[in-house]
C-alpha cells in the first residue's frame, strides 16, 4: 500500500531545534524545488516545516491577526511566509515563491474559506513547492500527502486495512489504517494530492463526499470520521497533461483553481534557468562554461517567444508549438547543450550545442510542430541581428 | 441624517459659501454623494464643470430617447476635424447632476471656460506640433477628450482617473513642467500602492450613511493640501478656467442667491473656494484665441469610456462601475450572479453553488487584503479561480462583456446635426455630387482630381456602411482608371451617417476608425485582406498600418495554406496598383512578403495526402502565389532576400516530392520551365520519369494535366516541344487497355480545353507521326493545311498594325517582325490566330 504515514504530530513542529534556523539558503530565491537548507543532518532535503522552522516561529509570534481554527498563523502571515518580508521585530522572511503576490493571497484565502485548493501548472512552475509550503505554514506539517499515479488506489485516500490485526481480531478500529487524508481530516490538518490527475477517475471521486460532505463514511465499521475544522486539501496537477483523466465537473466544483504561471519577465526566467543550470552543472561536474549566459539568453528568448506566440518586441504574431516549452525544459536544453560543448566542442557554449536541443523540445509533433519552428526561423530569427550563427545552427539540424 | 434634521443640515451646506462637490470624474461613488449632497442641499441652481455652450443642450437630457452613456461634443464650425468631448456615463456624477436638476424644476448650468476657447488651444497646440510630427484628426480629438470633465488624469496607464479634471490638457509632449498625479500622491501617503483602488477604498466603497457632506468636505481638505505643495502641477491652464469658473459661480449667486451648488472635479475645489477679486479673474481670461463653436449630444459607449480605447475617459471598467451605481443592494453577490450568467450563455456550467464560493471568496480576500469590500480586484480573482477553474480565457469574456460592457448610449433625434453630417454636406458640394433618390450612374475618371476624390468619398463612406454608391462594372473601357458607380441617396442614409458620427467628425477620420475597428473585428484572413483592398481604395492611410498588423497577426495565427496562398494575390494587387503614399505601400510589401513567407514554408507539407478535388484546389493556388510572387518580386525590401529564388527551390521541392499530387507536381514543373529555371533537357527528363511504366496511368495523366493543361499555352508548348509530345504520345499508346478508360477523363479536360487551331496542329503533328516530324527549321515542312512558302506580300501587309501594338519604331521595329516572320514559320500563328 503506498500510503506513507509519518509518525509526526501538529505539536512537535514548532519546537525545533535551535540547529535548525535556516536562514534561507542561497537557493530560497528561485521558484524551482530542491532547496539544499542544512537543516537536519541525515536527511537530504528536510521538510519545509522544518527548514523554516526559525521563520515560522518568528511569524506565529508576532502574528496578532486572527487565525481560522487550527491554523497555526493567521492568513496574512501565511502570505507573508510565501511571499517573504520584514516582521516588525527585523525578522527577514525569505520568498519562498516569487510570482505574482495575487496567486498567493488566492490560495492562501481559499484555504481559509474551507474550500480545497487546486494548484494548476506546465512542469517547473512549483506547484508542489507552493503546496509543500502552505501545508506547513497552515498546519505546520507537510507530510499528509497522498502522492497521484496511475495506480493510487483508493485505499491511498480513504483508509486501509491492517490484515493482521483484521484476521486476530476481526473489524475494528485498531485493524484501520488511516491514510493522510483521512488523518487530516481526524486532526484538522492539511492534507496534500499531489498529481491530482494521474489518478484514476473513480478512485478520484472518492473526494468528492471528503470534499463536500466533509466526512469519510467507513461502513465496515458502521463508523465515519468527520473532518474537524482545519482540515482542508491542496492538490496539484499539471495542466498540459489534461487529458490524462480529466477531472469530473463535480470534483472540480469542489475546488478553487489557482494557475501557476510561467516566469513573468524574461530576465527573471534567464536568472532561474542560468542558477539551474549552474547547480546541475555542479552536480554531474560538468565544466563550467563562460560567458554561456547570451545562450541561456537567447534560448530563454527562443522559448518564450513560441510558448507566447508573440515576438519579445509585441510586433510579430507567430504560433506555439504544441510542447510545453516550460522553464524546466530551457534548463534541460542548456545542460545538454553544455555537456555537449564541454566534451566535443571547445568548452563555450554555442549556438550549434543547443540548437539540436530547442528543436528536440520545440517540434513535438513532427508534421505541424516542424512546420511553425521553420516558420518562426524563417520570420523571427533570420533577420534578428547578431543571430545568424544560430540561424544557421537551427536551419543544420532541421534540414 | 436626511429628513430629521433636513432643514438644520440643509442651511449647514452653504455656511461656507456655495456647496462645492468635489467629484472624480466618472465616479459612481462620486456620483451617488453627489445625488445625496443635492437632495440634502436642495440648491436653487447646479453649476456643473463643462463647456457653457452646451447649457441650451440641457433639457435634452430628460428626453425619453436620451440613454447614456452619451457625450457632449464640441466642434470647430469651420473644421470639423477639430473636436473635443466630454463623455457622460449613467454613474458620471456631473450626468447625476444634471439629471436632478431637470427633475427638480431647477437650472442647470456649465461653467467651465467656452469649448471656443479650448478648442482654439488645441488648434493651436496641433499647429505646433505638426512641424515634429503630422497628427490627423484623431490627434484633436485626443487632445480635446482630455480637456473636459473626460480628463483622463495624465500619465497613461497610471493613475487615477480625472479627479483633477484636466491633467491631460496639455498633450505629454508639450508638458514641460513635471506633471503630477494628486490621486497618486494621496494614495501612497495612504500606503496604497495604486491610487485607483485606494480611491475606491475611501470614496467609492463608502456607504452613504455618514452626513451627506463629510466626504466632499474631506476631499476638498486633502486637495487644498495637495495643491499647496503642487501648485497646478504644470497645468497652468487650470488657472483660466478656474478663474472663468469663479466668474460664474460669482454671477450664479448673484441671481440665484447663496443657495448654488457647484459639481466640479475635486482638484479645481480649493481654487473655486480662493477669494479672488472680480479684476484679477477677469484680467486672466484676456486675449484668449477663439474658434467658432457647436455643440451636440452624441451617443457614446462602454468601449470608448475605457481607458485602452481612443478617446478614453479614463476608467478601465466603466461595466463594473455602472453595476455599482445601478444595484441597490449587495453589489459583489449581484455581480457574481451576472458574471454566472454570462458564463452560462457561453456554455460554461457554473452553478449557483460557484456563485455562492465565489462572493466568500472575495469577501475573504477583501478581508485578507485589509479593504472594506471586495474592490474589482477581488471580485475578478474569485472568479478566476472559482468560476474559470483558473483560466484567462473566459476571464477576457467577463472583462469584455461586463467590467467594460457593450453599452451603447442613444441621443434623441432632436439633437443637433453631428460634425460628420456637416463634414459630408460640405464635401457633396464641394464635388459637385448631390444626393437624389433617383438612380444614377457616374463614370469616374480616376485619372482627374475631381473624379478622384469622389471615388475615395464613395469608397470611405460604404466603409462607413453609407451605402450611397454601389460599385459598378464599367461598360466600355476595363482600364483600371476607371469606375463606374451607381447612387442612390435613401432617406435612411441620413440615420446612418447620424450613427457613424461615433467614428469621428470628419468622413476621412471617421472612415478610418471604422477600418481600424472593422480590422480587429474581421472574422477571416480573406475579410482583412479585402478591408486592406478598400482602405487603399478609399484612401486611409492613418487606417492600413493597424488593418496591416492585425493582417499580419492573422497571417501569423492562420495554420491553412490555402487561407494564405488565397489572400496573398489581393495583397499584391493592392501593392501593384495601389496608390498609396510611399510608406504605406512598404509596410504592405513587408506584410506580402512575410505571407508569402509563410506560404513558402506551409506549401509543402500542405500539399501532401490530397484527394483529386484539393489537389485541383492547391494547383489553382500554387498558380496563384507564382503570379503573386512574380508581382511581388520587384517591391520587396533586401530583408526578405529574392523572394522569387526561394519560390523556385519551394517549386523545386514539389516537382520531386512523391506524396504531392500528381496535378502540382506537373504545375511545378512547368511553372519552373515557363521561369526558364529548368532546362528542357532536365523538364524531358522528369516527364519521362513520371510517365514510365512505374507510375500508375492515373497518376501519370494527373501530372500531364497539371504539366500542360489549363489556359496558359500548354498545348503551344506541345506544338513546339516535340521531344515533351513524343513522351506523351509514348506513354499514351503505351497505358493498357484497362486503364485507359481511368485516364480517359483526365486526359480529356486536359486537351479539350486547347484552342482548336492548336488542337487540330496537335493532331496533325501526332498523325503525322514521329518519323516525318523533322525539324521545324526546315524549309518546307510547313504546318499543314498551309503552304509550303509564306506569302511574305501578304504577311508584310500586317506589320504596321502589328508595330501599332507592340509600339515599336520602324528601325527597331525589324528584329521583332524577323521573329515574327520565324514563328509563322514553325506554324507558330496558327495558335495566335486560333
Amino acid at each position: 500500500m503506498p500510503v506513507s504515514v509519518h509518525p509526526t504530530t501538529a505539536d512537535d513542529s514548532h519546537n525545533q531545534s535551535a540547529s535548525a534556523n535556516a536562514s534561507a539558503g542561497p537557493d530560497a530565491h528561485t521558484s524551482g524545488p530542491a532547496p539544499a537548507e542544512r537543516a537536519e543532518p541525515e536527511a537530504l532535503r528536510p521538510h519545509a516545516e522544518h527548514a523554516f522552522a526559525a521563520e515560522l516561529a518568528a511569524l506565529a509570534a508576532q502574528d496578532d491577526r486572527p487565525r481560522p481554527a487550527r491554523w497555526k498563523l493567521s492568513p496574512w502571515a501565511v502570505a507573508t511566509y510565501l511571499l517573504g518580508g520584514t516582521l516588525p521585530d527585523g525578522t527577514v522572511i525569505t520568498p519562498k515563491y516569487v510570482g505574482p503576490r495575487r496567486i498567493v493571497e488566492v490560495a492562501v484565502t481559499t484555504l481559509a474559506t474551507d474550500r480545497a485548493l487546486l494548484l494548476l501548472g506546465v512542469p517547473g512552475t512549483a506547484k508542489t513547492w507552493v503546496s509543500e509550503h502552505l501545508a506547513a505554514a497552515v498546519s505546520g506539517d507537510s507530510t499528509l500527502l497522498v502522492q497521484g499515479t496511475a495506480g493510487t488506489p483508493e485505499e491511498a485516500i480513504r483508509y486501509g486495512w491492517n490484515y493482521a490485526q483484521l484476521l486476530a481480531h476481526g473489524p475494528s478500529r485498531d485493524a484501520l489504517v488511516p491514510s493522510p487524508v483521512m488523518r487530516a481530516m481526524a486532526e484538522g490538518m492539511t492534507a496534500r494530492v499531489e498529481e491530482l490527475t494521474r489518478i484514476p477517475a473513480d478512485v478520484q471521486d472518492t473526494l468528492i463526499t471528503i470534499l463536500s460532505e466533509k466526512t469519510l463514511p467507513i461502513p465496515e465499521l458502521g463508523q465515519e470520521v468527520q473532518a474537524v475544522r482545519g482540515f482542508n486539501l491542496i492538490a496539484t496537477a499539471n495542466d498540459r497533461d489534461r487529458g490524462v483523466n480529466d477531472l469530473s465537473s463535480a470534483l472540480r466544483r469542489r475546488f478553487n483553481t489557482v494557475v501557476l504561471p510561467l516566469p513573468e519577465s524574461a530576465d527573471a526566467e534567464v536568472d532561474i534557468v542560468s542558477r539551474r543550470v549552474d547547480q546541475i552543472g555542479r552536480s554531474l561536474d560538468l565544466p563550467t562554461a563562460p560567458d554561456g549566459i547570451d545562450e541561456i539568453r537567447r534560448v530563454v528568448t527562443v522559448f518564450r517567444e513560441l510558448r507566447d506566440g508573440v515576438t519579445t518586441d509585441g510586433r510579430t504574431k507567430i504560433k506555439s508549438p504544441s510542447g510545453t516549452l516550460s522553464t524546466a525544459e530551457a534548463i534541460s536544453v542548456v545542460t545538454s547543450g553544455l555537456a555537449l560543448a564541454a566534451h566535443f566542442g571547445d568548452g563555450v557554449l554555442r549556438a550549434s550545442d543547443v540548437a539540436a536541443g530547442i528543436l528536440g523540445a520545440v517540434v513535438r509533433d513532427p508534421a505541424a510542430d516542424r512546420v511553425i519552428w521553420q516558420e518562426y526561423l524563417e520570420a523571427v530569427v533570420r533577420e534578428r541581428d547578431g543571430w545568424t550563427d544560430f540561424y544557421r545552427a537551427c536551419r543544420e539540424v532541421s534540414a | 441624517m436626511t429628513g430629521n434634521d433636513g432643514t438644520g443640515s440643509r442651511a449647514r451646506a452653504y455656511d461656507d459659501g456655495p456647496l462645492l462637490l468635489g467629484v472624480r470624474h466618472h465616479g459612481p461613488g462620486s456620483a451617488r454623494a453627489v445625488r445625496a449632497a443635492l437632495d440634502e442641499a436642495r440648491p436653487r441652481v447646479v453649476l456643473i464643470e463643462g463647456p457653457p455652450e452646451a447649457d441650451g443642450l440641457v433639457p435634452l437630457a430628460a428626453e425619453e430617447d436620451m440613454r447614456p452613456p452619451v457625450a457632449l461634443l464640441a466642434h470647430a464650425v469651420d473644421e470639423p476635424g477639430c473636436s473635443a468631448f466630454w463623455p457622460l456615463a449613467e454613474f458620471s456624477p456631473e450626468w447625476v447632476a444634471i439629471r436632478w436638476a431637470l427633475e427638480h424644476g431647477v437650472p442647470a448650468r456649465f461653467i467651465d471656460l467656452p469649448a471656443t476657447h479650448t478648442l482654439a488651444w488645441g488648434k493651436e497646440e496641433e499647429k505646433e506640433k505638426e512641424g515634429a510630427a503630422p497628427t490627423g484628426p484623431a490627434g484633436a480629438g485626443d487632445m480635446s477628450s482630455s480637456s473636459g470633465p473626460a480628463g483622463a488624469s495624465g500619465p497613461p496607464g497610471g493613475a487615477g482617473p480625472a479627479l483633477t479634471s484636466d491633467p491631460g490638457a496639455q498633450p505629454p509632449e508639450t508638458g514641460e513642467a513635471v506633471r503630477v498625479d494628486p490621486l497618486a500622491a494621496l494614495a501612497e501617503a495612504a500606503g496604497y500602492d495604486d491610487p485607483e483602488r485606494w480611491w475606491e477604498d475611501v470614496v467609492e466603497h463608502r456607504a452613504t450613511d455618514e452626513h451627506v457632506f463629510a466626504p466632499f468636505l474631506a476631499l476638498g481638505e486633502a486637495m487644498e493640501a495637495l495643491r499647496e505643495t503642487y501648485g497646478t502641477g504644470g497645468h497652468d491652464r487650470d488657472l483660466v478656467r478656474e478663474a472663468y469658473m469663479r466668474l460664474q459661480v460669482r454671477s450664479a449667486r448673484k441671481e440665484f442667491g447663496d443657495e448654488v451648488a457647484v459639481v466640479c472635479g475635486a482638484w479645481h475645489v480649493p481654487a473655486l473656494r480662493e477669494r479672488h477679486t472680480v479684476a484679477a479673474d477677469r484680467a486672466l481670461l484676456k486675449g484668449l484665441p477663439k474658434v467658432k463653436a457647436d455643440m451636440t449630444w452624441v451617443p457614446w459607449t462602454h468601449r470608448r469610456l475605457a481607458r485602452a480605447s481612443g478617446y478614453g475617459a479614463g476608467i478601465d471598467s466603466p461595466g463594473w462601475y455602472g453595476h455599482l451605481f445601478g444595484v441597490p443592494d449587495r453589489p459583489v453577490e449581484r455581480w457574481m450572479t451576472k458574471v454566472a450568467g454570462l458564463l452560462r450563455q457561453e456554455d460554461r456550467i457554473v452553478s449557483s453553488a460557484h456563485v455562492i464560493e465565489a462572493v466568500r471568496l472575495a469577501e475573504t480576500l477583501a478581508a485578507m487584503r485589509g479593504r472594506p469590500l471586495p474592490g474589482l480586484t477581488e471580485t475578478t480573482d474569485a472568479v478566476r479561480a472559482v468560476m474559470c477553474e483558473g483560466s484567462d480565457v473566459p476571464l477576457a469574456l467577463v472583462h469584455d462583456r461586463l467590467v467594460v460592457g457593450d453599452v451603447l448610449g442613444e441621443v434623441p433625434a432632436s439633437a443637433p446635426a453631428v460634425p460628420l453630417q456637416r463634414d459630408l454636406a460640405r464635401l457633396q458640394r464641394r464635388l459637385r455630387l448631390k444626393p437624389e433618390a433617383l438612380e444614377k450612374e457616374l463614370e469616374l475618371d480616376l485619372r482627374k482630381e475631381n473624379d478622384a476624390e469622389r471615388s475615395r468619398l464613395l469608397h470611405r463612406l460604404r466603409l462607413l456602411g453609407v451605402a450611397w454608391g454601389e460599385s459598378a462594372v464599367s461598360r466600355g473601357s476595363t482600364g483600371t482608371f476607371r469606375e463606374t458607380w451607381r447612387l442612390r441617396w435613401e432617406p435612411e442614409l441620413s440615420v446612418r451617417v447620424a450613427e457613424a458620427g461615433v467614428w469621428g467628425t470628419t468622413v476621412l477620420s471617421a472612415a478610418t476608425a471604422k477600418a481600424e475597428a472593422d480590422a480587429v473585428a474581421a472574422q477571416s484572413l480573406a475579410d482583412v485582406t479585402g478591408l486592406a483592398e478598400s482602405c487603399l481604395l478609399a484612401e486611409l492611410p492613418d487606417a492600413l498600418p493597424a488593418v496591416m498588423r492585425v493582417l499580419a497577426d492573422r497571417a501569423a495565427l492562420d495554420a491553412d495554406v490555402g487561407h494564405l496562398a488565397q489572400a496573398l494575390p489581393a495583397l499584391v494587387r493592392s501593392l501593384r496598383y495601389g496608390d498609396v503614399r510611399a510608406t504605406d505601400t512598404r509596410a504592405l510589401a513587408e506584410v506580402a512578403a512575410g505571407l508569402a513567407e509563410r506560404v513558402f514554408v506551409g506549401l509543402p507539407p500542405a500539399c501532401a495526402a490530397l484527394d483529386a478535388d484539393a489537389a485541383a484546389e492547391m494547383r489553382r493556388q500554387v498558380d496563384a502565389v507564382h503570379g503573386a510572387v512574380g508581382l511581388l518580386g520587384e517591391a520587396v525590401s533586401a530583408a526578405h532576400g529574392d523572394l522569387r529564388a526561394r519560390w523556385h527551390s519551394v517549386l523545386r521541392v514539389l516537382s520531386q516530392r512523391d506524396t504531392v499530387p500528381g496535378v502540382i507536381r506537373g504545375r511545378a514543373v512547368r511553372l519552373l520551365l515557363d521561369d526558364g529555371e529548368l532546362a528542357g533537357d532536365e523538364t524531358a527528363r522528369l516527364m519521362g520519369l513520371v510517365l514510365s511504366p512505374g507510375t500508375p496511368p492515373t497518376d501519370a495523366a494527373a501530372w500531364i494535366e497539371g504539366f500542360v493543361g489549363g489556359g496558359a499555352g500548354g498545348g503551344m508548348l506541345l506544338v513546339h516541344d516535340e521531344r515533351l509530345l513524343a513522351l506523351v504520345d509514348a506513354w499514351l499508346t503505351g497505358v493498357p487497355g484497362e486503364a485507359f478508360t481511368d485516364v480517359l477523363p483526365l486526359l480529356r479536360r486536359t486537351f479539350s480545353a486547347y484552342e482548336p487551331g492548336v488542337r487540330r496542329t496537335l493532331g496533325e503533328l501526332v498523325r503525322r507521326g514521329p518519323g516525318a516530324r523533322g525539324s521545324t527549321t526546315a524549309t518546307g515542312s510547313g504546318a499543314p493545311g498551309f503552304a509550303d512558302e509564306p506569302d511574305l506580300e501578304r504577311a508584310d501587309a500586317v506589320l504596321p498594325v502589328l508595330r501599332l501594338l507592340l509600339g515599336l519604331d520602324e528601325d527597331e521595329g525589324v528584329e521583332g517582325i524577323e521573329e515574327l516572320k520565324e514563328m509563322k514559320d514553325g506554324g507558330g500563328l496558327v495558335g495566335v490566330g486560333g
